[in-house]
């Protein structure tokens, strides 16, 4: 068994207007020292998914089946407390905006204090030892000062560093980090990229980076999983996915984006349409209504969901089409369109 | 009325200073120097692209040279008339040639208007009568930007991200400008919808002939876009060149970084990229370094960027850069700055 399981893991919100599916059995897995990347549009359900597995919508009104095994421990069936238990020491997770994840009336030193005195039973001076040496490992600058500093009294880039020296202040086996550097200017994003790259090697734990740039995956993900509409439509290595990915969505996202690593294209080939509404998912492939191949789907595009079926060596398609259409599509048609025109 | 050679819009040294104020007098104590004296061009039919990061000034820009904000020096030409004090009256025929879109498609809508009142709005501000009424000039113009004609009467709310900021720019196109501000068009948007918007903005481009300025800090999306690119550090202008030139040979040691810092989507160059790295974050504009204001970051600087600030210069054919050590640049003007 992996590090990390989820076996179709489901998270839906009874709302007003209807349930909510914003996960919808997703399952994969994860092992120690191995970065996986999820990516997908506003809403396809992401953080939803992250704060599933750190426990976060228990107690709420959320409906959650399926199953997360952490380290050979299943988490759905598990109380309350013992997940919070879990919370610091286990598994961690950072945040898009760090100010609403710190609190404003504590300095930065007492809240990675407080945060590691939970899990080690140490003096309040060894962990504020402790606090300093994390905040000058992840590139504090004077950190035995700064660590009597409160949070508004960080520029945005300093926050988010700060907010990672308390997620990695205990040592945690799986990372997940939400949109880490989306609220980041691009040079300190870059920072912040590499820190994270250089802390994983040293700690060996487990990462899961969220976000809807595929820049920011390439850069650090061994595996990537492409959601829509609360589920996975693909997964494989890095590789399958930026050279040869299979579903139309993967496609549409790498040709709405321009790149600088390439001949600058003269047009842009967005996705038409717009994400879902998750209370109203779209019957069969969710993705039909967008997609320019519905057509080549023997009519079961709009009537039955496609299963998440392997192609080739771990690499997971969610799509009707036939495979080799799929990959004479991509090869012939796809591809050279978004490396010339 | 402007011969070819002569720009639409000309930026000369313009500055906006916030003043900064503390107590309940509100003494000054000091000033933000949001923008602080750049210059430049935009002609007739092109897309300048503005890049930089947060609190470089490109918004401040963007409002100065639209007149929402009023300048604390320099000059904005517009098809060669003086707007820069222009007073609100005198302006009101120009607010048509001249519009902006917002970056927030959410906030920039009134939620209480339907779609037919925001895009028909301009038309009765400037009290206009159009051939076949209000109501069909709005819905041609919504057929234009690929919204339903059909949606006259819905709400904002009704409608994604994408739709809403095609309302947004529906609304500026109302008026047949000359030209438009576009601040932060896409960065609200997702990725599928930010390209739908993007080749929006370009086939608008050919088929009225508008000139654009496009703030982004997104530099892929400003490589896509724009003819020419200027590049914004801390309310300076330190580089401007054309497309081509700027993200192939950057002259401007920020520039450099900038590029280096993007990620790239592809997992086989992550390990061999030459990368930049630049220290530390951009400092506040109320106490900008003296000099080069980049210097506190710059690897390449010496002595003299710390007492003496470099003048934006043009070093190769339509390339300024101002920097007293630039990079790619051609041998003789390298001579000549040496000299
Ligand atoms: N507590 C909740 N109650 C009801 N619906 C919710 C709740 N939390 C999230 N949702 C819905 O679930 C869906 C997925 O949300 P999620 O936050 O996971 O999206 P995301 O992929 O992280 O998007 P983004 O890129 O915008 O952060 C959304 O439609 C959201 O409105
Ligand atoms: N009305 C104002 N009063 C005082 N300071 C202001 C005002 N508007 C902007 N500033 C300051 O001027 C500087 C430039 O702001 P501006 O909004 O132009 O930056 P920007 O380049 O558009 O940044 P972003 O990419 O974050 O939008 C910032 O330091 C900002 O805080
Ligand atoms: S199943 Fe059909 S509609 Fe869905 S992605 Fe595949 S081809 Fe497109
Ligand atoms: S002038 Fe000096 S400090 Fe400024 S960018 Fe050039 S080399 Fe760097
Ligand atoms: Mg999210
Ligand atoms: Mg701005």
């Amino acid at each position: 068994m992996s590090f990390l399981e989820l076996k179709d893991l489901k998270i839906h919100f009874p709302t007003d207007d209807g349930l909510v599916k914003s996960v919808d059995g997703l399952t994969f897995s994860l092992e120690r020292g191995s970065t996986l990347g999820i990516v997908g549009e506003s809403g396809s359900g992401k953080s939803v998914t992250s704060l599933g597995i750190l426990g976060l919508h228990k107690g709420g009104h959320a409906r959650i089946s399926g199953e997360i095994w952490l380290d050979g421990e299943e988490l759905v069936s598990a109380s309350q407390e013992h997940v919070r238990g879990l919370r610091g020491k286990k598994m961690a997770m950072i945040f898009q905006d760090p100010l609403s994840a710190m609190h404003p009336y504590y300095t930065v030193g007492d809240q990675i204090v407080e945060a590691y005195r939970i899990h080690h039973s140490v003096s309040k001076k060894v962990a504020r030892k402790h606090a300093i040496d994390m905040l000058g490992r992840v590139g504090i600058p004077e950190p035995g000062r700064r660590v009597d500093a409160y949070p508004h009294e960080f520029s945005g880039g300093m926050r988010q560093r700060a907010m990672i020296a308390m997620a990695l202040s205990c040592d945690p086996e799986l990372l997940i980090a939400d949109e880490p550097t989306t609220a980041l200017d691009v040079t300190v994003q870059a920072q912040i990229l590499d820190l994270m790259r250089d802390l994983q090697r040293e700690f060996n734990s487990a990462l899961i980076i969220i976000t809807h740039d595929l820049g920011v995956v390439a850069e650090l993900s061994d595996d990537i999983l492409v959601m829509y509409g609360g589920k996975c439509i693909e997964y494989g290595a890095a590789e399958d996915i930026f050279y040869r990915p299979e579903h139309p969505y993967t496609w549409g996202l790498l040709g709405s984006m321009p790149r600088l690593d390439r001949e600058r294209t003269e047009r842009l080939m967005p996705i038409k349409g717009s994400p879902p509404s998750l209370i109203n998912i779209p019957p069969g492939c969710a993705f039909h209504p967008r997609c320019p191949y519905s057509d080549r789907t023997q009519g079961k595009a709009d009537t039955e969901v496609p299963a998440l079926l392997e192609t080739e060596g771990g690499h997971l398609v969610r799509c009707h089409m036939p495979r080799e259409e799929r990959r004479s599509l991509w090869e012939n048609e796809i591809k050279p369109m978004l490396e010339t025109t | 009325m402007t011969t070819p050679n002569e720009p639409l819009l000309s930026v000369q040294d313009l500055q906006k200073y916030f003043p900064v104020t503390k107590g309940l007098l509100k003494r000054q104590v000091g000033a933000v120097k949001a923008v602080d004296g750049i210059s430049f061009d935009v002609f007739k039919g092109e897309t300048l692209g503005v890049v930089g990061e947060s609190g470089c000034g490109k918004s401040t820009m963007g409002r100065l040279v639209t007149r929402l904000l009023e300048p604390t020096g320099g000059k904005v030409l517009f098809e060669g008339q003086d707007i820069t004090h222009m007073s609100q009256g005198r302006l009101r025929p120009l607010r048509r040639d001249m519009q902006m879109i917002f970056q927030d498609p959410f906030s920039s809508l009134n939620p209480r208007h339907t779609v037919g009142a925001i895009v028909g709005a301009p038309f009765r501000i400037q009290g206009i009568k159009t051939e076949h009424g209000t109501k069909k000039a709005v819905q041609d113009i919504l057929e234009l930007v690929g919204l339903n004609p059909e949606h006259y009467n819905r709400y904002p709310h009704e409608f994604s991200g994408g739709q809403r900021q095609r309302i947004g720019i529906a609304r500026t196109l109302a008026l047949k400008p000359k030209m438009i501000i576009a601040d932060e068009p896409v960065s609200a948007l997702d990725v599928s919808i930010q390209a739908q918007v993007v080749n929006l903005l370009e086939d608008l481009q050919n088929e009225l002939d508008l000139t654009y300025v496009v703030i982004a800090h997104d530099l892929s999306v400003v490589r896509h876009i724009s003819d020419r690119v200027a590049v914004m550090y801390l309310g300076k202008l330190v580089e401007l060149a054309d497309r081509k030139d700027l993200y192939e040979s950057p002259m401007h040691p920020y520039t450099n970084a900038l590029m280096s810092a993007v990620p790239i989507p592809d997992p086989a160059r992550r390990n061999d990229r030459e990368r930049i790295r630049l220290q530390g974050d951009v400092p506040s504009p109320l106490s900008p370094p003296p000099a080069c204001r980049f210097h506190t970051r710059c690897w390449k600087a010496q002595a003299i960027c710390k007492v003496e600030e470099p003048p934006l210069v043009e070093l190769a054919t339509r390339h300024q850069v101002a920097c007293h050590f630039p990079e790619n640049v051609p041998q003789e003007a390298a001579e000549a700055v040496s000299a």
